[in-house]
């Protein structure tokens, strides 16, 4: 059990990235975001779960449903919005959009968004601290859409031959867009495959942030003292579509409806007033969390625009030692 | 300056890097125990040990994968492939990661990695086998793509390429790692600047672009026509991706006609691309259309006398001289 100021803390970095999808999906539909735009809401307390158990010398690989995992680790809801509204101020200056969120300096190395094809560069960072003797760990991301291409299989294997210090999370969020995973598996338990790849496999559910962050802090502990990679499958739910050009046809409303019941945010809510938290204490926060990402979308809109003169002397690195 | 072979000049090139800096690694299958498919990492392992001299399983997406991530975290990998046949199932790893990664984080994330093996046709290997894949990569910018004829280039080129900031394709020949050439002698560290052409042979009457494997079909070729009293200037871009093309429009500004002849197919491709440059750069001072010999517009053929046929001959490359010198 967590106290109640690191329950506390993580309420409000879940509202922080519940309204921040909120708003880019009602800026997207005044189209001041445009291209892909692929939302988190729902799958809040995993990403918050990591952030909570890595070091900032770790490496974190993500989907295009980067955003919610940009922001637990530390990216300001300004950087945020600004790279969606394709400003200079944005964390990839325009060039990266939604799909492409950096932020190198806290170790997020990317949202990526061919599927499946950056589970391998994950195995590569954690390849890197291995061979530097370093005991920094990776965690990659990816969805249950990955788990069938050639990409996860090259990297599962590599990373459990070489025992890299990387964990692989897929969030099992039921739908590969709008196909469910039982028409693109045959497996129910994805953690099996694990096996194959002589890695340890790990499986639960993850609307309730503490067991997220106990049981990947196993997972994480056991690459930083060299006992390899973990596989794990969170099992979550997106409450939206797969991008805002879906609308979620292929499912039942019951069936969102019930998953609602288990809404991540909910459950640490309660969890707090369980505590002695007062329901009060904790709108003050959710009215804090408003007026910061008010100001994020304040901020995007004012920002200058993404700079012609960058587009260009970005393609190659600068040459020189380095 | 002694004599070492392409393979050598390579394995010396790779060597000095690593001896240099220790973010500096192998990685690809075969290149360790087994010493290299074409022996270019011979003695490596012995060398540097399995840290370094990475043996991996067939998975040329996993490992350029890893190799890619390694250097975005600070390593400089040399990514072997035993031939660029097999990287096209690594194709969006370079394309979509390597080359994108440097712009989509505005410059934050750099990927020095150097990817090479043999390129293009060897002898009888058949459709698959046999791909020139030039044209592949040089389309894509975020990438440097070398293809070095002789064993200097080879060597210079190398650690030019492993000491960039920047994902380099580094297109050898396997029909070239036997060939011997001049390069400086133990001790002389020589790198050659990526993007800079070489002016390989002079004459005064038609310009020969070339690189690869033809390099030395079109040497063969230069020598006959000066026979013949035809004076062919020879120039090797060496780079193909940028292209320097300062000495081939001087060249031609000069001898007022070129051929272009080159080993990959005919349509696009850096061949394609120094024609559409030398007509705008140069176009006042052409006597003749420009002429390219190519490979033939086919897949590669098992049989040796249709590869004979499709790959770039003497006698094409005199054909071609011949008509565009209006001698023929």
């Amino acid at each position: 059990m967590q106290n109640k100021d690191d329950l506390l803390r993580q309420y409000r970095m879940m509202m922080v990235m519940r309204r921040f999808e909120e708003e880019a999906a009602r800026n997207y539909a005044k189209g001041k975001i445009g291209g892909f735009l692929h939302l988190y809401i729902g799958q809040e307390a995993i990403a918050v779960a990591v952030t909570e158990v890595l070091e900032e010398r770790d490496y974190i690989f993500q989907t295009y449903r980067d955003h919610g995992i940009a922001l637990a680790r530390g990216m300001s809801a300004k950087a945020g919005m600004a790279e969606l509204f394709g400003k200079d101020t944005g964390c990839s200056r325009g060039f990266g959009g939604s799909m492409h969120f950096f932020d190198v300096d806290r170790g997020f190395l990317g949202g990526w968004a061919i599927v499946g094809g950056h589970l391998a560069l994950a195995a590569g960072t954690a390849f890197k601290s291995k061979y530097a003797g370093e005991d920094s760990v990776t965690v990659c991301f990816f969805g249950d859409g990955s788990i069938n291409i050639g990409g996860f299989h090259e990297a599962m294997s590599l990373a459990g031959l070489w025992k890299l210090p990387v964990v692989f999370v897929c969030e099992n969020n039921q739908y590969a867009m709008g196909t469910p995973l039982e028409r693109t598996s045959p497996l129910k338990d994805l953690s099996i495959k694990a096996k194959g790849y002589g890695m340890v496999g790990d499986r639960f559910d993850g609307h309730d942030v503490e067991v997220v962050q106990a049981r990947i802090n196993e997972a994480v502990d056991r690459a930083r003292t060299g006992g390899g990679p973990t596989f794990i499958e969170v099992l979550t739910y997106r409450f939206r579509g797969h991008s805002m050009s879906d609308p979620a046809k292929y499912r039942t409303t019951t069936e969102l409806e019930q998953r609602k019941q288990q809404d991540p945010i909910t459950v640490v809510r309660e969890k707090l007033m369980g505590l002695g938290v007062d329901e009060s204490a904790l709108d003050d926060i959710d009215l804090e969390v408003d007026e910061e990402i008010d100001e994020a979308v304040r901020f995007a809109d004012e920002s200058p625009p993404a700079r012609e003169d960058l587009m260009m002397s970005t393609v190659m690195a600068p040459e020189g030692e380095s | 300056m002694r004599e070492l072979r392409y393979r050598e000049a390579l394995r010396e090139a790779m060597l000095e890097e690593m001896e240099r800096d220790e973010r500096v690694f192998l990685m690809g299958e075969e290149v360790g125990h087994y010493q290299g498919a074409y022996k270019v990492s011979e003695g490596l392992l012995e060398r540097f040990g399995e840290r370094r001299v990475v043996d991996t399983p067939i998975a040329e997406a996993g490992f350029a994968g890893v190799g890619i991530g390694a250097a975005m975290a600070g390593l400089r990998p040399i990514i072997e492939f035993m031939t660029w046949n097999f990287s096209f199932v690594a194709f969006d790893q370079i394309i979509s990661n390597a080359a994108k990664v440097h712009q989509m984080s505005a410059g934050a994330i750099k990927v020095p990695i150097v990817f090479r093996g043999p390129n293009g046709a060897a002898k009888q290997v058949a459709a698959q086998h046999s791909h020139s894949c030039a044209p592949f990569y040089t389309n894509i910018p975020g990438l440097y793509v070398i293809q070095p004829s002789t064993p200097r280039d080879a060597k210079g080129l190398l650690k030019s390429a492993i000491r960039s900031n920047n994902p380099v394709i580094f297109l050898e020949g396997e029909t070239l790692y036997g060939v011997k050439g001049e390069v400086p002698d133990e001790g002389v560290e020589e790198l050659i600047p990526i993007g800079e052409s070489r002016l390989v042979r002079p004459g005064a009457d038609c310009t020969i672009v070339t690189w690869g494997r033809p390099y030395y079909t079109v040497l063969a070729a230069a020598e006959k026509l000066s026979g013949e009293g035809i004076d062919c200037e020879v120039v090797d871009p060496r780079t193909l991706r940028p292209l320097d093309t300062r000495l081939m429009v001087e060249s031609v500004k000069k001898t007022n006609r070129c051929v272009v002849v080159h080993e990959h197919w005919p349509y696009g491709g850096p061949g394609a691309e120094i024609v559409d440059r030398l007509q705008r750069e140069a176009f006042d001072y052409l006597d003749a259309p420009l002429e390219r010999v190519t490979g033939l517009d086919v897949p590669m053929p098992y049989a040796l006398n249709l590869e004979d046929k499709v790959l770039p001959t003497e006698e094409r490359v005199i054909d071609a001289v011949k008509r565009v010198a209006y001698a023929s």
